[in-house]
């Protein structure tokens, strides 16, 4: 299928006139020699006022308990636990892309690993806030940790929350590992380039004393391997354990074992697509259109279009269940979820999730950078609604009519929502200006295993 | 070996292309060389087929029983917890559930195989190293970027400066040169 596509495009996944100097250069001065361009300032004086928001509404919410939010009996779980999924949902597709990709060898996967993995990282972290933010008393969330105290007591180890804990954490841990040790290298590019002191102090210190040693080539690529391979299947249970938490409550509508591989898809879903956002409008303005090719924004385009239609299957039999199964509160959830006060949601999440997305059946859309960048920011707002749809609904029509309760979110639940986007974009507008963005020497690698082909 | 290429690390020489560094590798290996390096910007298959399988395979064993560990202390972390130090009989269910401590101790599996294979990694390299003779090579700046580099060290029992420096001009090194130790 890779002979196929590779033929019918024009399109290669490196430039040819590409070579182990041009690339170097090329990555390494936009970090190293370039003044930083102004849309870069702009960029980042946005992200970080963004960012003051979540201090100022996370503040508030540490002074003042969960009350300044829009949650109450029943419906507990609000915005944050929406945004919990949604966040640890994108950084399930950086991991993915990098880990499995490698595993199968994909040679496209070398342009956007860096990108993608860099995207986990911060969407890794601002998901993990989210929890901490939830629990009504934050400064004790090291209570899920199982440590020996003088109350003794331990955790529920049976419960899929605390499965969140270790998956979440363990996640977070690993993917901070993983893309250093793939930038190890770099960072030995950046310091061998570095005309600063400064430069040459900072980025030897992060290469360690580098120096492309063929048995430390050796070494790092078995590495790599096996981390690879835990990575991947790490991915589908961080995301797995995610539905559980709910597949474990017994809200109708949540207590059903289909969530787990409803949620693991749409995470891959918007992995993709908050990639193709960020990369987007940097391989324009870093000029990189030579090394994250059209090619690679095809292939992305196609991931989202399958993994759409897989999330398409997910919502069909979503609303398929509780009419088989008949259980009436089942159904009354359903059918609220559908029509009721969170009905907008629901087909904002339909339009933007399975509809429009359909466009990325031409070719044509794929490789409009306009239209395609468009149709990620939906995907991105549309999962959003789903999860919001998802976690509010259920208990906003529990089994009692005489419980159910209007959720309505203040502008606190919006700080930390519009917070978090800030936290991770600040993230984002670091890495690009203190590292290279894609990995240089995996680049060298497609670009010799081109040049023997 | 004479006092003067004792004070030296060794010989190195640039190449232009990875090809270059692979067949003065393959000749140094041939002859029996094995304290030779080559240092390129990115990783040679044909290289490694030379080198000790050793390490590579120490690392993997590693990582592996680093994941046996991971997965069978949270396991048993778990189980600790939920039978012996802190049991809840919740609807006179068993206490040894096993299934449920299943997703954790994989979790914990995954987070030590990782930082066990990140610093065995280190290890095996003696990384972090700020310092090596190499790095006063002329022009190992590009070792890193777009140009190979074999280094043949003096502690070798079968260096000799004049017949490595021939090899490397046989194998079209574009330069070479003593390192000092």
């Amino acid at each position: 299928m890779v002979a196929t596509t590779e033929h019918a495009l024009p399109q290669p996944v490196i430039g040819p006139e590409q070579n182990d100097t041009s690339v170097s250069e090329h990555l390494s001065d936009l970090v190293l020699v370039k003044r930083t361009p102004l849309w870069w300032y702009a960029g980042m004086g946005i992200s970080a006022a963004l960012m003051l928001w979540l201090v100022v509404a996370a503040g508030w919410l540490f002074y003042f308990g969960v009350g300044v939010w829009g949650v109450n009996i029943p419906v507990a779980w609000g915005w944050a636990l929406a945004n919990y999924v949604w966040w640890i949902g994108i950084a399930s597709g950086g991991t993915f892309i990098s880990s499995l990709f490698y595993l199968v060898g994909a040679d496209w996967r070398n342009g956007v690993n860096r990108f993608a993995e860099s995207l986990t990282l911060f969407a890794a972290a601002a998901a993990g806030l989210m929890p901490i933010f939830h629990l009504g008393r934050q400064g004790l969330f090291y209570w899920l940790f199982p440590y020996p105290n003088v109350m003794h007591i331990w955790p529920q180890f049976r419960s899929p929350l605390l499965w969140d804990f270790f998956a979440l954490a363990a996640y977070v841990l690993n993917s901070i590992v993983f893309w250093y040790i793939g930038l190890i290298p770099d960072c030995a590019t950046l310091r061998d380039r570095a005309t600063t002191r400064r430069a040459q102090i900072f980025y030897g210190i992060l290469a360690l004393g580098w120096r492309g040693s063929a048995r430390h080539w050796a070494n790092y690529k078995i590495v790599y391997l096996v981390m690879a391979g835990f990575m991947a299947p790490m991915v589908v249970s961080v995301h797995s354990i995610v539905g559980l938490d709910f597949a474990a409550g017994i809200a109708a509508g949540w207590h059903s074992t289909q969530w787990p591989p409803y949620f693991f898809i749409g995470a891959l879903y918007s992995g993709w697509a908050a990639t193709l956002l960020l990369i987007i409008p940097i391989r324009r303005l870093y000029r990189l259109e030579r090394i994250v090719t059209e090619r690679h924004l095809d292939i992305i385009g196609k991931l989202m279009l399958a993994t759409g239609l897989m999330l398409a299957y997910c919502y069909t039999l979503e609303a398929f269940q509780p009419f088989y199964r008949g259980d009436a509160a089942e159904r009354n959830f359903f059918l609220c979820s559908v029509f009721g006060p969170q009905g907008g949601s629901f087909w904002t999440r339909n339009c933007l999730n399975i509809f429009l997305p359909q466009l990325l059946w031409l070719p044509v859309i794929r490789r409009n950078t306009i239209i395609l960048w468009l149709l990620s920011l939906g995907i991105i707002v549309g999962m959003w609604f789903e999860r919001f749809n998802f976690v509010v609904t259920a208990l906003a029509h529990d089994y009692m009519p005489s419980y159910w309760f209007n959720f309505s979110a203040t502008i606190w639940d919006e700080g930390i929502l519009y917070g978090s986007v800030g936290l991770v974009l600040v993230g984002f507008f670091l890495f690009i200006r203190l590292l290279p963005v894609v990995s240089m020497f995996e680049l060298r690698e497609i670009i010799h295993r081109k040049r023997k082909a | 070996m004479s006092a003067a290429e004792s004070e030296i690390y060794g010989l190195v020489g640039e190449f232009a292309e990875p090809a270059g560094a692979i067949a003065m590798a393959r000749r140094l290996h041939q002859e029996g060389f094995r304290r030779f390096d080559v240092h390129s910007p990115l990783p040679l298959e044909e290289i490694e087929e030379l080198l000790p399988a050793r390490p590579r395979f120490w690392l993997a064993l590693i990582m592996f029983a680093a994941a046996l560990a991971g997965f069978g202390l949270g396991f048993f972390m778990q189980y600790a917890v939920a039978v012996i130090f802190y049991p809840l009989n919740i609807g006179g269910r068993p206490l040894d559930s096993w299934p449920a401590f299943v997703p954790s101790a994989w979790e914990i599996c995954a987070f030590a195989t990782v930082y066990i294979g990140f610093a065995a990694f280190l290890v095996f390299c003696r990384l972090p190293k700020p310092y090596h003779p190499i790095f006063n090579a002329p022009h190992f700046e590009r070792a890193s970027q777009d140009r190979s580099f074999v280094s043949v060290a003096a502690s070798d029992p079968l260096f000799d400066s004049d017949h490595v420096t021939a090899i490397f001009r046989d194998c079209r090194a574009t330069s070479v040169g003593e390192v000092p130790a």
